[in-house]
């Protein structure tokens, strides 16, 4: 590793458009073994690009998601600080087998298949509310602001058991947190009130049960109350912004590719297109591995990208193309392994719902802006639009 | 076909449900369950999926 430093590539790379990961992906995925990379903090960490290497080291038990592993990879200044186990206990993402699986098996009735079936109705009426607020307004909006990012945070409110007086609040603070113009500061003191808040709310739900998951997180007692609002406060940081660019750029495809609105293929291949998660699962070896012919030592720093493997020829036939008629359900938009996304189902019932309704609500839905001036988050850790100028 | 599945390892993501709908289930815990261990030969494909995406590796098919 130490032989040849002039191969090892500055990372993140910027993507060339909405459909596209960064071009060099391609390349790197020719290149035998895997890529050393250089990260903004100075850490040299292998890029893994291929599809069935991205499965293997989210397979791998000798691979840990746990950042107080030395050698734990971090795109720090980039993200304005990650919590982990150690700063907020119920932080479970970052936790391994067997400590990692009192959480998520406790919180996978909450996610499964039948359960988003049943919130489907809930979920339709907080789209039809935000269309509603945004007709009522005019006949333009910032379909980022306007819906895609509230959406989601109204539907884990209501799925946490947050009163409809509270939300307000509460949407207000989840909104500060993905602002690109808040300052740390103000992100930080909005954490914390959120914090205090869901603090309080599982004191008042610890009194007065009612239908909700934090409710039924209580009754299970399998969680202190410390891990409870870390718990809550994971699903509500991990269910926002990912769900909200998917939603959002998921309308811009459509709006390119009108013929497809309405297929049921639709919302599996926006997924693997957009891929906006390539830079979350970052990993460290914790004893030394091969990966896709490549010794990893115990140590060093693993970023398998999504992009990259949603993007792999070798999985997907014509990868850039938007194509919902293909089998797309093999992609690794949300991870895989043990830590793949919980909410991966309410993501889908939200983009369904959010298309659904928003093209037959507005079928005049048209851009208010060229597609080359729109502001993509081409500097995030998430992959999305920061704003999308619509009108109808 | 015979499917089996290790309910240990399973982490409820739901993928065989979407991919196979009438031989995965989820159950009150919302783990796998296997409504039909022996499905019909025209599910090959769906089942095939449901194994080959299953972020667990907990469904595992011997074809016969």
């Amino acid at each position: 590793m130490t032989a040849d430093m002039t191969s090892v590539v500055d990372f993140p790379m910027r993507r060339p458009g909405a459909s596209f990961p960064p071009e060099q992906y391609a390349r790197f995925r020719e290149q035998p073994g895997l890529v050393r990379s250089r990260l903004p903090t100075g850490a040299v960490v292998w890029l893994v690009t291929r599809h069935e290497d991205v499965r293997a080291v989210l397979t791998d038990r000798r691979v840990s998601s746990n950042p107080t592993h030395d050698g734990f990879p971090s795109l720090l200044g980039k993200t304005g600080g990650v919590p982990s186990p150690d700063t907020m206990p119920g932080w479970f993402v970052a936790l391994d087998p067997p400590e990692h699986d009192r959480f998520r098996k406790t919180l996978i009735p909450e996610f499964s298949v039948r359960r988003i079936r049943q919130l489907r109705p809930q979920i339709e009426q907080i789209v039809t509310d935000r269309i509603d607020a945004m007709l009522a307004k005019g006949d333009e909006a910032d379909l980022v602001a306007d819906f895609a990012l509230p959406v989601p945070s109204l539907v884990i409110s209501s799925l946490l058991g947050v009163p409809e007086v509270d939300r307000d609040f509460f949407e207000a603070k989840t909104q500060t947190l993905v602002r690109t113009t808040a300052t740390d500061q103000e992100r930080e003191a909005a954490t914390k009130e959120l914090l205090r808040y869901l603090n309080r709310l599982i004191k008042i739900k610890s009194k007065r049960p009612g239908d909700d998951l934090i409710s039924r997180l209580l009754a299970a007692g399998t969680m202190s109350q410390a891990e409870l609002s870390g718990v809550s406060m994971l699903l509500l940081i991990a269910g926002h912004e990912t769900t909200a660019n998917n939603i959002s750029l998921g309308v811009l495809t459509l709006l390119m590719h009108p013929e497809w609105i309405g297929d049921d293929g639709v919302v599996e291949e926006l997924l693997r297109l957009h891929s906006v998660a390539d830079l979350v699962a970052l990993r460290v070896a914790t004893e030394d591995l091969e990966i896709g012919g490549q010794r990893i030592r115990a140590g060093e720093g693993i970023v398998p990208l999504v992009a990259a493997a949603n993007h792999d020829e070798a999985a997907f036939g014509c990868p850039h193309a938007f194509d919902p008629s293909r089998s797309a359900r093999h992609h690794v938009a949300f991870g895989y392994g043990v830590h793949q996304c919980l909410g991966q189902n309410l993501v889908r019932g939200e983009m369904a719902a959010a298309y659904e309704a928003l093209f037959s609500r507005i079928p005049g839905l048209r851009l208010a802006a060229p597609v080359e001036d729109l502001p993509f988050k081409y500097d995030g850790v998430l992959f999305g639009l920061h704003s999308l100028p619509v009108r109808w | 076909m015979e499917i089996n599945v290790d309910r240990d390892r399973c982490v409820g993501a739901g993928q065989c449900v979407l991919s196979a709908p009438d031989v995965f289930d989820q159950d009150d815990e919302g783990l796998v369950t296997v409504l039909d261990p022996a499905p019909a030969a025209e599910l090959a494909e769906d089942v095939g999926q449901a194994e080959k995406i299953c972020p667990a590796q907990a469904i595992s098919v011997q074809k016969g």
